[in-house]
């Protein structure tokens, strides 16, 4: 998709996450999302333009809160390439920390070098 | 596993996925488990059910290296394999890539960067494909066909991305 990395830059925030996070139990106007963040509303307006123009949310119809929602296609899209990707990954990377943590206890020298620097 | 919350994927430009992830070790411990066959095969085996029957490494610049995968249910193999561009221990790997079955077109460029920090050790692998198409559909398919590993929903996946966001 050519959105592909619109979608990939505005989830690479976490602020922006965690907002995604919020309008995925539900619309919630600006002040409403502006709360948990100790965040300016022109600051999170700005996270929300982001977010806009990436297609993950949209206005609702109220004039007066213009509440924001969760366009749920893109993202779902977007997580799901990465996440699928992620989990790969993590499950090695998982083995590999096990790995790691065997040749460190099988090699007591290895933990010595360690503090040494 | 405590080092999952460091684990990161994410896109660069218009061709690379880039890879993050923190380790609890010497980056000499990393770099040998990434460069020695019988340490490659305790780790790199892809989801559960599947064996490494094959992890052939020649070390240098212009060596070549060879993976295969197995799956034990159907005996079904995968293989992989590329030249190592640039190898200094203990901290870049640069290394081609390219799969028996192509399920993306021409080789893949792979970067590896270990930085050791107070014993602890990042790791950043930074995958260039040939065309933005080539790493989107790498993004989109199921990983490496048929070892495809199952996936959150997104249901389950948005409140973890959420109290990691908070709690950053």
């Amino acid at each position: 998709m050519d959105n592909l990395d619109t979608t990939f830059a505005a989830l690479a925030d976490p602020t922006r996450r965690a907002i995604l996070a919020r309008l995925a139990k539900g619309e919630a106007s600006v002040t409403d999302l502006a709360e948990p963040f100790a965040m300016s509303q022109p600051a999170i307006s700005k996270h929300l333009k982001v977010l806009e123009r990436a297609g993950l949310i949209s206005r609702g119809r109220d004039a007066q809160r213009r509440p924001r929602r969760l366009e749920a296609r893109p993202l779902r899209d977007a997580t799901h390439w990465l996440e699928n990707y992620r989990q790969f990954w993590e499950a090695q990377f998982q083995r590999l920390d096990s790995l790691l943590h065997d040749l460190q206890a099988a090699d007591p020298k290895q933990k010595r070098k360690k503090r040494r620097r | 596993m405590k080092n999952s919350g460091t684990f990161n994927v994410t896109t660069h430009g218009d061709r690379e996925i880039v890879v993050t992830r923190l380790f609890d070790a010497p980056r000499k411990l990393v770099f040998d488990a990434y460069t020695k066959p019988e340490l490659i095969k305790r780790w790199l085996l892809g989801p559960n059910g599947w064996s490494m029957p094959v992890c052939e490494v020649d070390l240098r610049v212009g060596g070549k290296y060879r993976y295969v995968w197995k799956s034990d249910a159907d005996g079904h193999e995968m293989g992989m394999g590329g030249v190592y561009r640039e190898v200094l221990p203990p901290e870049r790997i640069v290394l081609t890539e390219v799969f028996d079955e192509a399920w993306y077109p021409g080789e893949a460029v792979d970067t590896i960067v270990l930085v050791e920090r107070t014993g602890q050790t990042t790791l950043t692998q930074t995958i260039l494909y040939n065309s933005r198409e080539t790493r989107d559909a790498v993004l989109k398919s199921p990983m490496q066909r048929g070892m495809a590993a199952s996936y959150d929903r997104l249901e389950k996946f948005l409140p973890s991305l959420g109290s990691e966001a908070l709690s950053a």
